[in-house]
């Protein structure tokens, strides 16, 4: 029998990772997905610093903290393309590393100074721990993934034009600047409650690998939505549960390595869009064309 | 009568340098209108602007006397082919779909009705067969007959369509054509840029002629002249060698 609490861990992992790939694969086929990891990398100072500011480890409270330095990650990529000769993928980099840097800077010297800090644990943000996370933390999480999903729900026709072809969505009157906005928000949203389970540096990985993985099932927009969401709650689910076995190994790098590996599976095996697939239908036609069979 | 559409002295710049200068001109009356121009004439930026999809340096745009940003569900549009991922996991009906969003407003989902006039818009270009199939197996002239079926799905009266006939088949230049006929013969307008200097005459009521500015703007027997031709494509002679014969050719030997 499962405790109550390893439960409502795995309720709000889960959660987590069904919000996180859907959000995801809008970010994704909006061409944004490493925003999302900027943002995430971004969000370490501001964590430290809310933490610094609290005195303690409130979730909450680092949460927020964590949202706004992402936040601001972002708007400095936006400035130094709007603004300077600098490459969307160059500013992204910039920002990434910085913030990051400045981030484990402070999270080492949090650690070595603060009396709370060695008990705070800010080093478990980076590669994310589960075991960590208390029950009302894992309710927040579950509660504002459980939001998200309604909200991408409730976008659904609006996101879908958006991320197909916005300009034709202008030209029919919808604010897309608006629409951007609310996709960066939740991507935003999504990417922070998922800091304490995932972690800074591998958050990415469970904005992109659902739906990268769903679009080997189907090509209908729909499908691959629904996958997205299904393998991003397994990948979520599997991987703490794995990592709260063990105990000693950090739930992110955990999480990505099943979704890692459901990636795989599908890229090789799934029917008529995998690799294998491919190739024996590709061995199929050549040998009809040598038989005739093809007109 | 108010004019269809009315294009106030637009001037459109990017870092500070114009693509557009001082274009003006009026359509008083539904028609089908081409816009003509060398490439790089600022033809696509002309439609973008008047669409808002460009800010504009200078000038105004208006749409039934009105802004355009007051109109919009009465404005449908192709965009360029090229503007968007084909890999994109949508189906063809999907797509033409979209073209009934902007009627339906926030959160409204399209219904039984909106999924029947799609699938006669689709009629319309000739591939309901095609209605399942993924956007990316379709050849260049079936995804720009997509784009038409989603612009009709929109029920606007002024349309605005982007080199809908660039780099397709015969057949599907047929089938635009047919399209913008039927259109215009229902009292709507359409606007289209245009590259393809002897089909000129036969598509098109008016013609707007373009090289950064205006060159001239009018009914197409008076303005597509060989005079304008040269304005617009001034001292590149291979085309103006081809935009005269070409110009011979519609007109025939004698004339």
């Amino acid at each position: 029998m499962i405790a109550y609490n390893t439960l409502v861990v795995l309720a709000g992992v889960g959660l987590l990772g069904a919000a996180a790939g859907l959000v995801g694969t809008f970010a994704t086929l909006r061409r944004r997905a490493l925003v999302g990891d900027a943002l995430a990398h971004a969000a370490l100072p501001g964590l430290c610093v809310a933490f610094l500011l609290i005195g303690e480890r409130w979730l909450p409270g680092l949460l927020l903290g964590a949202l706004v330095s992402g936040l601001v990650g972002v708007g400095v990529i936006a400035f130094l393309r709007r603004f300077t000769r600098i490459k969307e993928d160059a500013a992204i980099g910039i920002v990434l590393s910085v913030f990051f840097g400045l981030g484990i800077v402070l999270v080492t010297w949090i650690q070595k100074t603060s009396t709370t800090g060695s008990k705070a644990g800010l080093d478990s943000y980076i590669l994310g721990k589960t075991a960590g996370i208390v029950l009302a933390d894992v309710q927040l999480i579950g509660l504002v993934a459980a939001a998200i999903l309604a909200l991408v729900l409730l976008f659904y026709k609006e996101a879908k034009l958006l991320v197909f072809d916005p300009d034709f969505a202008r030209v029919q009157g919808w604010p897309v600047g608006w629409l951007d906005f609310l996709l960066m928000g939740l991507l935003a949203v999504v990417v922070v409650i998922g800091l304490p389970a995932v972690g800074v540096v591998l958050m990415a990985a469970l904005l992109i690998l659902p739906g990268s993985t769903a679009r080997f099932w189907s090509d209908r927009f729909g499908v691959i939505l629904t996958l997205a969401t299904l393998f991003g709650a397994a990948t979520g689910l599997v991987g703490a549960s794995l990592s709260a076995a063990t105990d000693t190994l950090p739930a992110g790098p955990i999480i990505v390595l099943v979704g890692t590996a459901l990636f795989v599976a599908s890229a090789l095996f799934a029917p008529r869009r995998g690799v294998v697939a491919r190739w024996l239908d590709d061995r199929r036609f050549r040998r009809e064309l040598r038989e005739g069979a093809v007109p | 009568m108010t004019p269809v559409l009315d294009v106030h002295d637009v001037t459109v710049a990017y870092h500070r340098k114009p693509v557009l200068w001082d274009v003006d001109f009026t359509l008083d009356e539904p028609c089908l209108a081409g816009i003509i121009g060398p490439n790089g004439s600022g033809k696509s930026t002309l439609l973008k602007a008047v669409l808002g999809l460009v800010p504009l340096a200078s000038g105004r745009v208006t749409a039934f006397g009105e802004p355009v940003a007051r109109v919009r569900k009465r404005i449908g549009y192709v965009p360029q082919r090229n503007s968007v991922d084909w890999d994109f996991p949508v189906h063809v009906a999907d797509v033409v779909l979209m073209g009934t969003y902007g009627r339906l407003g926030w959160f409204q989902r399209p219904g039984r009705a909106e999924r029947q006039w799609a699938a006669e818009c689709l009629e319309r270009v000739g591939l309901t067969h095609l209605a399942d199939r993924q956007i990316g197996q379709l050849s260049g002239g079936q995804q720009q007959r997509t784009f038409l079926a989603r612009a009709l799905a929109q029920r606007s009266d002024l349309y605005f369509m982007d080199e809908p006939m660039a780099g397709v088949d015969a057949a599907t230049e047929r089938v635009i054509f047919t399209v913008l006929k039927e259109l215009r013969d229902a009292g709507r307008t359409v606007v289209v840029v245009h590259h393809d200097l002897r089909t000129v005459e036969d598509y098109f009521d008016r013609v707007v002629l373009l090289n950064t500015r205006l060159v001239a703007s009018g009914p197409t027997a008076t303005t597509f002249t060989a005079e304008n031709l040269q304005r617009t494509y001034g001292g590149r002679l291979a085309i103006l060698e081809k935009a005269g014969q070409a110009i011979r050719e519609q007109r025939g030997p004698g004339r």
